[in-house]
Order: C-alpha cells, then structure tokens, then sequence
C-alpha cells in the first residue's frame, strides 16, 4: 500500500495532524506547518517528474500510479487512487497555495486548533484529488467542507455566524444532491450485475442509460457547481470569503472551489457524456450569468474581500463555461483557469489579509496612497491585479485566452453568442481592478494613523512571493501547463466522451 | 414437553443469569456493599457482552416451542448491538446510581433495565404474535417505572406518566391491528399470516396494518405517533432517556422490520409500503423541523431522534437485504453518536444541574474535552465524514435506493434535504459551545470515571465503527445469507 507515492498525500496531512496534536507551543506548531507543507510541495514535485517521465516513455492508460485496495468488500467499495495531468496540477496548485498560506497565518491566535482544522481540510482536498474511486471522493470532498465551518465561526471577522452558517449549509446542501446523483450512478455503472465505483470502470462500461444520465447529471452537475460558485448558488461564496481568516480564504478561494470544476469535469461530464452534450445549455447559461454577474457586482462593492470574492465568483463560473464547451481547447483552458485563479485569488486574499491586519479596515473609501506607505505590498497588489484582468505574460491571459478560442470553436450561434458575452467579463475586471488600484493605492493618505504603518515582514514576503513565482511561471511557460493537461484529453478519453 | 428446547434460547438465558446475580445481589448483600452495585452490574454485562459477541455457539439458526422462537446469526447480532449499547448507559450512569437520593432505588433501575431488556430479546426473536406482545409488554411497561426513578421531581413523575398512558394506548391499538389480522388469516404465525395474505387486499387489511404500523409507531416515536418523546426524554433521569432512546428505539425498529416482512411481506407494495413512505418523510421533516426550537438540550435530542427514526426506516422501506444490514449498522453507529451527546449531558448535568443550550455557551473554554465529545457526537449525527454517521447514512441510503423504484430516489433527495436542516440544528449546538463570544456558563469541572470511559468508548466507536470497515462488511455478509432473504420480494 505504501509503494505507491500518492497515498502520501493522504498520510503526510495526516502525520502532520498527530504532531499538531502534541505540539506544545507555537515555535513547533509553525516548524510542523512548514515542513508538512513543504513536504507536500515536494511530493507532488516529484509525482509530475515522475508523470511525465512515465509519459514520455510511452504510457497512455487514462490515468497512472492506479492502485486500490478493498474497503467496503459486498458494495465493492475501494480505496482507488490514481492520477492524470488534470489531478497533478490540482496537487501542485494545493501544496504551493498550502504553503503560502501557512506564512500567511503566521500570527494567528489559538494556532494549535487553527492549524489542526486547516489540515483537517487539506486532507480532505488531497484525498478529492488522487481519489478515483466515487465513495472515497465523495468522503474526502465532505471533510474538505466542514472545517471551514468552525474556522469561519471562530477565526473570522464581521458577520461571521451568519457566513459560516450559509457557507457550510450551502455546500452541504449540494452534497446531498451530490450523494442521490453518485449513488444513482453506482446503481447503473455496470451492465453485467458487476457494480463499481470506480471512475475508470465505469467511463469504460459506458453503461447509464440516457434517460438515467439526463436525470443524475444535473444532481451531480449542481452538486459540484455549488462549490463552484454556479449561479444561482453562489450566495455563500461573497459572504464566506469575506468573514474567513486570510488563510483559510486563500484555501478557501484557491483550493476548495476548484473541487467543485474538477469535479463537475471528472464526475459529471466524463461519466455522463450524453447527458453533456444535451443538457450543457442549461448550465452555460447560468454559468454565463455567473461570468458577467459576478464581475458586474465587483464593480459596485467597496469591501476589498467582497470585490474578490465576487471576481472569484466571475472567475470560477468561467471555469465551469469552459468545461461545457466540451472540447479539448476550452478545457484545457478550464484546468488552466482553476490553476491561474487559485494562485493568484489567494495572493489577493493574502495581501487583503495582510492589509486589513495593518489598517483593520478593508473598506476602499477609507484608504488611500498605500504605495507610500507600504510599497512592497503594493507592488504585490498591482501584479495581482495585473494578473486578474489578463496581462500576457502573467497566468490569467494564457488561461482566459485558451478559453475564448476553444469557446468560439463551437460554431453555431448560441455557443458564440454566449463566449461574446464572457468576453466582455474581462472589460468589466479591468474596471474593478482598476478602481481599486487607483484607489488603495494611488491618491492621497485618507487616515493619517496609516502613514506609521510597516511594510511586509519576512513571512509575508514569503508568502507573497511563493505565489507571484507561480503566477509568473504559467504567464511565462504556458506550454509545459498545457501540455501537463492536454495528455488527460487523450483520443481514448474523448472515444469515451463520443464527442470531438 | 421437551425441555431441551429452551437451550436455543442462549443469549436470553445469559441475560436471565445477570439478572438473577443483580437481583440477588442487591436482595442479599448488606447495606455497605450497595454502593459497588452499579460496578458488579456493568461487570457482569460487560462479561457477557463479551462472551455473546464471540462465541461461537451463537452462529447457527435455531427454532423452538413449534417455531414461535427463532435465533440465527442476525438476530444474534442485533442482541449483541443492543448489549454493547446497554453495556455503555451502564458505565455512564455510575455515577448518578451511586447517588444519595438514589440509594433507596438503586437495585430497580438494574432489574428494570435488564428486565426491559430481556423483552426486547424476545420481541426481536419472535415470530408468533403472541410471544411478541410478551415481549413488547414487558419492555413497556417497566421502561415507565424507570422513568419515574426520580420521584422527587415533579416532571420525571409526570413523564412517566405519559409514558403509561401513551405506551398502554398504543398497545392496545397494536392488539386491535392484530385482532384484524387473525381474523384475515386465521393464525398468528408469521409465517402462516405471509403465506394467508399472499395475494389479498382489502379495505380490513389495510385497518389492519394501519393499526399495526401506528403501534409500533409510538414505541418508535414516528410522527404522528411522538407527541409523547420530548416530554418523557426531558423528564426522565438522563440514564433512562439516553437507554430510552437508542436501546429502546433500536430494539423497536428491528423488531418492526421483521414483523413487516415476515409477516406482512407479501404486501409490501401494495399497502404497507406506502404507508411507511408518508410516515417517513413526515417523522424526518416534523422532527427536523421541531428540533429547530428547542433550547433545552434533552427535548432538543427528543427530536432530533424522532427525526433519526425515519432514517432507519428508510431500512425497512428498502425490503432487501442491504436495507437490513444498513439499518442494523445504522443502529449500532446510533447508539454509539447519541449515547456520546448524552454522556456529556449527562456529565454537566451532574456536576452542574445545566440542561439547557445556553448553557453551553464558551463550553470550550472552560471544558475542552466534553467540547470535543460533543461536537464529534453531533457532527456523527449530521453525518459529516470521517466519522461513523457518515457511512451509516449513506450506506442507509445506498440500501433504499437499491430497491430501484423512481419513488425511492424522490423518498432519499427528501431524506438528503432533511439532512441539511439537521445539519443546521446540529451546528447550533457547535456555535454554542465553540462560537458564541458571552462569558461561559459552566465552570470547569472533572467529569467522574464513568462518565469517562462511556465518552472515550463512545468516541473510539464514533471514529472508529466507520473507518474500520469489517463491522458493515460483517453485517451485510451475515444478513445476505440470513433465512430473512426468502421473505424479502
């Protein structure tokens, strides 16, 4: 069981809890936090050389490093793992962001407890991503949820009660679809009596009726489209992300939302292929709204966490858009999306933290000039901002642009009416970021208290530049990303899909 | 007669030995070695527990007195679900046992609880009408005896006193249903009832199973049959609510399950079967929604397991085999999650006389560890993973769906819902006790050895029982081959 390096995943987190659990005081709970992120880093560094290595010397099964082992032996549940270009970056984009965001806590108060929720999640978010096996993901992906709901509740700030409550309820309430739509899939993945839950068994069987596809892919769809900020179900996301601690909306926006894409991708599309293809508009549209509606709500706010939050929900629903193109280019463009807006979602919410732990107030009409008064930060904040509206060079334009061509490729009217519409999303993030930047950071000193205000310290600078590196390297190698996925949409994968 | 034949009754007659050594024990000892009475019997349970989980002997499926008694692997383990339940309340209540004002009492709640006990044993064993009204009557009526062990309060007398009325009502309509159905099929053989109904519909019939179904309905607490559960949870001595409402309900909901297919089985689809799904979504949604207002932490749990039983029946509605074993699992995960919240309210109510859940407001900051019990406790409940609720619900789910109809999936997405305002109720309890910024209520305190050992078996159980899979796979292996199957359609 322990020969095969993706279980670490699973047991590193988990090593990382016991020590927690017997740490005495915060010099070893930090020391624990760093060397298990830093180990994880280095794990899923060496599972994508391996990867490729593997690929390079020929291997094209579907997805590598499979293994299983019996659990629940009369419902053939398994503990399955096995992962594909998609679930690497998804492991890399967790690690790196992990990492980042255990700098970014760095002060936090009762750290122990905080720190064992913290990974109590990131078990769970690991767990969701080597797994392919529908019970284990489904069990992984709820214990990614419901630390957020004490984390929130006791390390938030403003109206934390009632985020916390709508958050976790929401999420919860996708679940439950989630769970009729997965164990309606179990019912109908074989032909032959040989029930399974395994993802790879059951693309193979093909075996779900038309009918039952058209009824289980919208429960799984909006099940994973919760947490990915669908409209009209994403109400808890402004709410939630602005209550949460820095860290755990760094995670929050840049680890646990692309569950819901992964998802939707890995679940509902590549197992109901049919169903896909006939219902994609339903969900298009709404995801369309998300795109443009979110954005148009950043205009309009003047918390900092809440422009985010809601650019988090225009920036996810673009993620999902792409995924119902249905075509190779769009959603490679997805996968690159949910690793562009991860990075740099948490590098935002970091510098938000990191700016409201100085001014202790995140409303953008009550600062100003902060170039003056703590350029680091800013600097960070502008590339950040840069990176939102699709610099080149940085990784949103590689993500957003990958996306549009695949998007207009779709050739009848309504698909490119509605990429038209998305379009226009990014002149609409160009007016927000930049408002803010003009804002916070340009004009004159509103409060003369802020002019005493200190830069970065060494953590925080850590921190931010671990993610700025990353956003950079995307905007800068963009093909060793796209090739890292590409392979996932490999010709057998779409003779599954039976799509083009 | 042939004697011999009371030899298949093994697990009874070892019950009947810890009760004739508790019995003696407490008539014949004196007075100082009164105070070790709630040890001995938790010992003696303890062993036997132990003994009837491994032994061997209890494997093989037996009959006697011409087929009004069965044994077999299930029901065997089912006794042995409720043992290790019962085992725990016994642990938890030392310390409220050893008390000053129970000391005059002390004796009747060991025998009470075994005697109920022991009717339980033989309403799961059953299969002739007769023997399962013994059984129910004699897990009934002592049951209210025990409510009222706090005699010097006014609520535990008046809850046992609802508890009479309602608990000897509903036997008697349970015997109406039953009248009914002998004059429909002419025995009260489960078996002779199966094959008499085979085939017939009629408006008797389904008097009959009306009246049969509201019986057991009250002893299970389904809506609309609960009125009576908050009122007598609140008022009982915590020991007897917790035995109340997991040893009782469990007993009672397998029980039901037999009874339904053995004997009425061969109209499953066309009567009892849509009976049950109103009863379902009814008991779920009404006890969910009630649970919502409670602040008193003992009415609050009242209805969050009034909900919980309509989750187990989800078992019974399933009628296959998997139904079984889930909800025989689920059982074993619930005696687990609720007797946890119910160690830690009991705890605090010992040390503290607090009940109510603004009482628990900063209690992790004063108690961190009963904060932790009982927030593993309820997120067990609410079914979050990894702990053990989690699996049982789903596997409970899984169960039902397998019966294949259209009509289950809608039944299970109502379930599913439910589980959201669970959830929300649940996280109250969390909120109060993790959240909630006023100044904490209750002092810190150091909870007795009992109490402790009851809460560290309950959370090994509540993290352990899903995880390690063996138990399910156990269940689901025995019940697949168990005889019930033949009567399953």
């Amino acid at each position: 069981m322990f020969s095969n390096p993706l279980i670490y995943f699973v047991v590193i987190p988990l090593l990382m809890l016991g020590a927690l659990a017997i740490c005495a005081n915060i010099k070893q709970i930090r020391a624990v936090a760093v060397v298990g992120s830093v180990a994880l880093m280095a794990l899923s560094t060496y599972v994508l050389l391996q990867y490729l290595d593997m690929r390079a010397a020929g291997d094209n099964a579907p997805m590598l490093f499979v293994d299983s082992w019996q659990w629940f032996t009369p419902l053939n549940i398994h503990l399955a793992v096995g992962v594909d270009g998609i679930s690497i970056a998804m492991l890399i984009l967790s690690s790196v962001i992990i990492f980042a965001g255990s700098f970014a806590s760095w002060q936090i108060p009762q750290p122990k407890a905080f720190f064992l929720w913290l990974i109590l999640l990131s078990t769970g978010v690991f767990g969701f991503f080597i797994s392919i096996d529908l019970f284990t993901m489904f069990m992984f992906y709820e214990v990614a949820l419901i630390p957020m709901y004490l984390l929130i509740g006791v390390w938030g700030s403003g109206n934390k009660n009632y985020s916390a409550m709508k958050l976790t309820l929401m999420l919860m309430g996708g679940s439950a679809f989630l769970m009729l739509g997965l164990i309606g899939i179990y019912y109908h993945s074989s032909a032959d009596g040989h029930l399974t839950w395994n993802i790879l068994e059951i693309a193979r069987n093909n075996s779900i009726s038309t009918g039952w596809q058209h009824f289980l892919f919208p429960m799984t769809f909006v099940g994973f489209g919760v947490l990915g900020a669908m409209f009209p179900f994403h109400t808890w996301s402004p709410d939630g992300h602005a209550s949460a601690p820095t860290a755990v909306s760094m995670l929050h926006a840049g680890v646990l939302m692309k569950l819901g894409g992964y998802g939707c991708f890995r679940v509902a599309i590549y197992l109901m292929p049919q169903a896909a293809n006939d219902l994609a508009w339903i969900f298009l549209v709404l995801t369309g709204i998300s795109v443009v509606y979110g954005a148009f709500s950043a205009c309009v706010q003047t918390d900092l966490k809440y422009i985010n939050a809601y650019s988090s929900v225009s920036h996810c629903g673009l993620v999902l858009f792409a995924i119902l193109m249905l075509n190779t280019t769009a959603m490679t463009g997805a996968i690159m999306q949910m690793l562009s807006h991860g990075l740099m979602t948490a590098l935002f919410f970091a510098l938000i933290g990191m700016i409201y732990g100085r001014t202790h107030t995140r409303d953008i009409r009550q600062m100003g000039g902060l170039m003056k008064i703590m350029p680091y930060l800013a600097v960070c904040y502008v590339i950040a901002g840069m990176a939102s509206l699709g610099l080149p060079g940085l990784s949103g334009f590689v993500a957003e642009m990958t996306i549009f061509v695949g998007s207009f490729q779709n050739s009848d009217m309504f698909h490119r009416v509605f990429t038209i519409v998305a379009c226009c999303s990014i002149v609409i993030t160009a007016v927000y970021i930049l408002r803010v930047v003009g804002k916070l950071l340009f004009g004159p000193v509103q409060d003369k208290h802020h002019e005493e205000l200190t830069d970065a310290t060494w953590w925080e600078r850590l921190s931010t530049v671990t993610l700025i590196v990353s956003v950079a390297a995307i905007g800068c190698f963009p093909n060793f990303f796209s090739n890292l996925i590409k392979t996932t949409f490999s010709p057998e994968i779409f003779t599954v899909l039976g799509l083009n | 007669m042939d004697y011999s034949q009371f030899l298949a009754m093994k697990q009874e007659i070892g019950l009947l030995i810890v009760f004739l050594l508790v019995f003696l024990y407490d008539t014949f000892m004196p007075r100082s070695a009164d105070k070790q009475l709630p040890v001995f019997a938790s010992v003696l349970m303890v062993i036997f527990t132990a003994v009837s989980c491994f032994c061997p002997c209890l494997a093989g499926s037996e009959s006697a007195f011409a087929g009004m008694y069965e044994t077999s692997a299930v029901i065997a383990a089912i006794k042995n679900i409720l043992n290790i339940g019962v085992v725990i309340v016994l642990i938890q209540s030392v310390k409220w046992a050893n008390s000053e004002e129970m000391a005059p009492r002390r004796g009747e709640f060991y025998e009470l609880l075994l005697v109920t006990l022991f009717g339980m044993y033989l309403m799961i064993s059953a299969r002739h009408f007769l023997l399962f009204v013994i059984g129910l009557e004699s897990a009934s009526l002592p049951l209210a005896a025990m409510v009222a062990l706090d005699k010097n309060r006014y609520e535990s007398s008046e809850a046992a006193i609802k508890y009479i009325l309602t608990a000897v009502f509903s036997s008697a309509v349970f015997m109406m249903g039953l009248s009914f159905v002998y004059a429909l099929s002419g025995s009260l053989y489960f078996q002779n009832i199966y094959l008499a109904l085979t085939g017939q519909h009629s408006t008797m019939l389904v008097l009959a199973l009306a009246f049969v179904i509201s019986g057991v309905g009250f002893k299970l607490s389904l809506v609309p049959f609960h009125l009576w559960t908050a009122d007598v949870y609140q008022g009982a001595p915590t020991s007897v609510t917790s035995y109340l409402s997991v040893i009782s309900k469990g007993a009672a909901a397998f029980a039901f399950l037999v009874i339904l297919c053995q004997a009425f089985g061969a109209v499953y689809a066309n009567i009892w079967e849509w009976m049950l799904y109103a009863l379902i979504i009814l008991t779920i949604t009404v006890g969910n929604l009630f649970a919502i207002r409670q602040r008193n932490m003992k009415r609050f749990l009242a209805f969050s397991s009034v909900s919980q039983a309509g989750y187990i029946m989800l078992g019974v509605i399933a009628f296959n085999a998997m139904g079984l074993a889930a909800l025989m699992y689920y059982i074993l995960v619930y005696i687990f999650s609720n007797l946890a919240a119910f160690g830690v309210i009991g705890a605090i109510e010992n040390a503290t006389g607090k009940v109510s859940m603004d009482d628990y407001r900063g209690l992790s900051k004063t108690n961190p560890r009963l904060s932790l019990c009982m927030m593993l406790a309820m997120f067990s409940l609410a079914g979050i993973p990894p702990f053990a609720g989690f699996f049982s619900k789903f596997f409970i789910f899984t169960g039902a769906i397998n019966q294949g109809s259209v009509t289950i999936y809608v039944l299970v997405l109502i379930a599913l819902i439910n589980t959201i305002i669970s959830l929300y109720y649940y996280l109250l309890v969390v909120k109060a006790m993790y959240i909630a910024e006023e100044a904490p209520v209750v002092e810190t305190f150091k909870s007795s050895c009992g109490e402790r050992i009851g809460l560290w078996i309950t959370i090994a159980g509540i993290i352990g029982l899903g995880i390690v899979s063996c138990i399910y796979n156990f269940l689901l292996d025995t019940t697949a081959t168990s005889a019930i199957n033949a009567y399953f359609l």
